[in-house]
């Protein structure tokens, strides 16, 4: 088996493995996050796996698909698409600090 | 027609990335890769895809990124697919190329071309932005007449170069055009592209806050406009067979289009828009829609 | 390492007679290489036909990408290779200047890549002839670089240059030359070696990479910041500068695996090139010294002994290792020497011949370092003859005897007196 050892031969080419939050707690892009109003919000109400708008167009995958749907504020960028997409006028973007 | 909950739950992208706050792109990349599955790799030549995967020692996929010089990812592509057929995995990963709209129709036209005329089993993504926009907003061959960019102050001259036209005169099995504000079409055109063997095309708009100049929370909106004007249509054509998708078809009658200015108004790059370029943006609309119409006739 | 002299069993082995582009060829077909993606070029594209002819023979099982450009090629062999397969090409001349952008690009991602290169001049103006330019121009990239001398070398230097590139060590791709048409046309013979010995002595790749386990998610060359980057307890990785001194210091320590691997490939199949980095003759009393490489060393061979006749000291020291460039085993071999005549059949246009200059910079600092004369040669495929090497040692000893150094460079073979009244700007006019 040839040794190496060497500090230079633990050293190939530039790789990477994956990790969360690569451009680090890109929830301090944003001041304004979507804050989800369950009375409003279909599956909230509903109790039914339905819309989930927020879901399907979120760039950031922040939103889980659950009953009802979870935002991760720690990433979420602030863009403002779920606001805009919610069909029921669930979600307003408001000022929120993170702990 | 795919159905919201069909889609697998599993992300594929971890969430805290570089794209800008309300990136098409980032929405594009993260429905294929829903569609796509844990066996893939994927090759992406200089893009903002590039800074999306992230810097040196950490990355942001779950699945495997070979990055290339920007004007290789056709190659690229093939080599993947080369070395998976000599190893008999040819059947089991999926190789996927995901390039913007400079890598694919300007610099990377070539290795493209060159891949899909070798028959290479692969598909080719290109997510248009309509401009080089990670290097600053400068134009390519796809960006519209009449825009705004850093290399063409005055709006640009010329006309979008027709991607999609170019891979169907390839003759490859699957070309189609898709959008990030119809996720759903989107997903349904990467399961339909992995069905098929061979090179697979799809030309994918994708609407950019600070290239276009709108606010980040109009991103769909603003892609949904460029459907409902007739601007992009969303089709596909498998083994030369047109088929318009569900969410253009009635846009097929003129009268539910709405006007072209409707799209070019909001966004700031096309302010300084004449009155003769919206005219012939509308006229633009309605030759490609003249067209449509005669290709489903005939099919 | 010592070398036991064996008798080869000339009974196991073929003997054929090729061209250096089949030689090279065959090569490929026996290091199993996976894939394959070439472009033709003039004088490579026996090569790439010759490996189309194995495939559609079933001789050899692996993917050929003919793809549409070499700029393509080499895109398409770092893709493979990154994926894990092991794979080699050939090019040319402008072939290998389309494919400079993808070269850093296979070094710095340390993927052992053969390319072998029919050398052939760099146009303008426009040529299809042999001569070194290609092979020098690409010398900063962090390639290893070998140049052959006859179709045999070419054919053995190709199989040792696998298991080099590939020694966990080094990680590096390779470039292995010699002269368009002198050898990529010429026939010689050469011994083709039985498989399974050559599978013994090249075993099967172990990529450092090889992304088509999907199992393991690995982002491969993504941008690289100037500093070393801290994620905490998620992990500590390099800058760029990290990866570049990485890079240098497996090239600079390949020299030693370089030796060893031809020594160990010398041990079994009973031929070797010197110690595999260069080559001598007559060397060891001579006190003037030839230093050439491919052809023209070739070619100064055949007048050694002419030139020891006339009374003259003289010996051959052939280069075969370009990069990593052998600085302390040259240092050590020419310490003793009085006059190195180099002739370079390439030129580093603004400065000298490049052998000269790299030689030059080598042996600086030696206490009593030797004259040294360069001559730029046989470029765009002028012959280089016994009498143009003849006339380069005689300037030299003169130039050296009465110690004029000069910087400017001094062609041999030109033909200027011949131009009669050759004048560019009236070339056009009249008729």
């Amino acid at each position: 088996m040839v040794d190496t050892k060497k500090d230079y031969q633990k050293i190939l080419g530039s790789v990477q493995k994956p990790v969360k939050g690569e451009a680090g707690k890109t929830g301090t892009w944003s001041p304004k996050k979507p804050i989800i109003d369950l009375e409003k919000c279909i599956p909230a109400k509903s109790g039914k796996p339905s819309c989930f708008n927020c879901w399907l167009y979120c760039p950031e995958a922040v939103v889980t698909r659950t009953i009802p749907p979870e935002i991760d504020l720690e990433y979420c960028k602030g863009c403002g698409i779920c606001q805009e997409e919610c069909p029921v006028k669930a979600i307003s973007m408001e000022e929120v600090t993170i702990e | 027609m795919v159905k919201l909950m069909e889609i697998p739950d599993e992300e594929f992208i971890y969430p805290g990335t570089r794209a800008c706050a309300g990136c098409s792109m980032a929405l594009i990349y993260r429905i294929a890769l829903k569609a796509l599955g844990p066996k893939t790799i994927i090759t992406v030549p200089a893009s903002c895809l590039t800074v999306l995967h992230g810097m040196q020692g950490f990355c942001t996929t779950k699945v495997s990124v070979l990055h290339t010089p920007f004007a290789t990812t056709g190659a690229s592509a093939s080599g993947i697919v080369a070395s998976l057929e000599d190893k008999g995995l040819a059947d089991e990963v999926n190789v996927l190329a995901f390039a913007g709209d400079g890598g694919t129709v300007d610099i990377g036209i070539q290795s493209l071309s060159g891949a899909v005329e070798r028959g290479t089993n692969f598909i080719y993504a290109c997510y248009d932005n309509e401009a080089y926009m990670n290097t600053g907003v400068q134009r390519s061959g796809s960006t519209p007449p009449g825009a705004y960019s850093t290399t063409t102050p005055n709006g640009k001259i010329g006309y979008k170069k027709n991607m999609a036209k170019i891979m169907e005169a390839h003759g490859i099995p699957y070309v189609a055009t898709a959008i990030s504000s119809y996720p759903l079409d989107l997903y349904e055109k990467f399961k339909n592209a992995m069905k098929i063997k061979g090179p697979k095309y799809i030309h994918i708009l994708a609407p950019c806050p600070p290239g276009w100049g709108y606010n980040p929370k109009d991103s769909i909106e603003i892609g949904r406009l460029a459907v409902q004007t007739g601007f992009w249509p969303l089709y596909e054509v498998i083994d030369g067979k047109f088929i318009l998708s569900k969410d253009s078809q009635r846009f097929l009658d003129p009268t539910k289009r709405k006007p072209i200015s409707e799209y070019l108004n909001i966004q700031k790059r096309f302010k300084n828009i004449s009155d003769e370029d919206i005219k012939n943006h509308q006229n633009y609309v309605e030759e490609q829609w003249k067209q449509i119409k005669k290709r489903i006739e005939n099919d | 390492m010592t070398i036991t002299k064996k008798i080869p069993d000339l009974t196991k082995r073929k003997t054929r007679i090729l061209t250096g582009n089949h030689a090279a060829a065959h090569a490929l077909r026996q290091a199993r290489v996976g894939v394959i993606a070439a472009y033709p070029i003039t004088p490579q594209s026996p090569v790439v036909e010759k490996i189309a002819e194995f495939i559609s023979e079933g001789k050899l099982k692996a993917r050929f990408v003919k793809v549409e450009s070499e700029h393509s090629a080499l895109a398409v062999c770092c893709a493979a290779s990154a994926t894990g397969s092991r794979v080699g090409t050939a090019t040319s001349s402008h072939g290998l200047m389309y494919m400079y952008e993808l070269l850093p690009w296979a070094s710095g991602n340390r993927l052992p890549i053969i390319i072998n290169l029919a050398t052939r001049a760099t146009g303008a103006p426009w040529s299809v002839w042999t001569d070194h330019q290609d092979f020098i121009t690409i010398r900063d990239v962090g390639w290893i670089q070998m140049f052959c001398m006859d179709n045999q070398e070419i054919y053995d230097t190709n199989i040792q240059a696998f298991k080099i590139a590939e020694d966990p060590r080094v990680f590096l791709p390779a470039i292995v030359a010699y002269d368009g048409y002198i050898l990529s046309h010429t026939m010689m013979p050469v011994s083709i070696e039985k498989q399974d010995k050559i599978d013994e002595f090249l075993p099967p790749l172990k990529h450092h990479i090889n992304l088509s386990d999907v199992s393991v998610v690995k982002g491969i060359d993504p941008v690289t910041t100037p500093h070393i980057r801290d994620r905490g307890n998620e992990g500590t990785v390099p800058g760029y500068f990290e990866y570049r001194y990485a890079m240098q210091k497996a090239l600079e320590n390949s020299i030693e695996i370089i030796m060893d691997v031809h020594d160990e490939f010398s041990e079994k199949f009973g031929r070797s090139y010197g110690n595999g980095i260069y080559k001598t003759y007559l060397a060891e009393d001579a006190d003037i010294l030839i230093f050439a490489m491919g052809s023209v060393a070739s070619q100064a061979r055949n007048v050694i002994s002419k030139l020891r006749k006339d009374g003259l000291n003289v010996g051959l020291v052939s280069l075969k290792l370009f990069r990593p460039f052998p600085s302390s085993q040259l240092r050590e071999l020419f310490k003793n020497t009085n006059l190195v005549v180099v002739f370079d059949r390439d030129i580093g246009y603004g400065y000298e011949g490049v052998l000269s200059y790299e030689l030059k910079a080598a042996l600086y600092g030696l206490k009593q370092a030797p004259f040294i004369k360069g001559f730029i040669v046989g470029l765009g495929g002028r012959d280089v003859t016994d009498q143009h090497i003849t006339k380069g040692v005689t300037k030299a000893i003169k130039e050296s005897d009465e110690e004029i150094i000069s910087t400017k460079t001094d062609f041999l073979g030109l033909k200027l007196d011949d131009l009669g009244d050759y004048d560019q700007k009236e070339y056009f006019k009249g008729g």
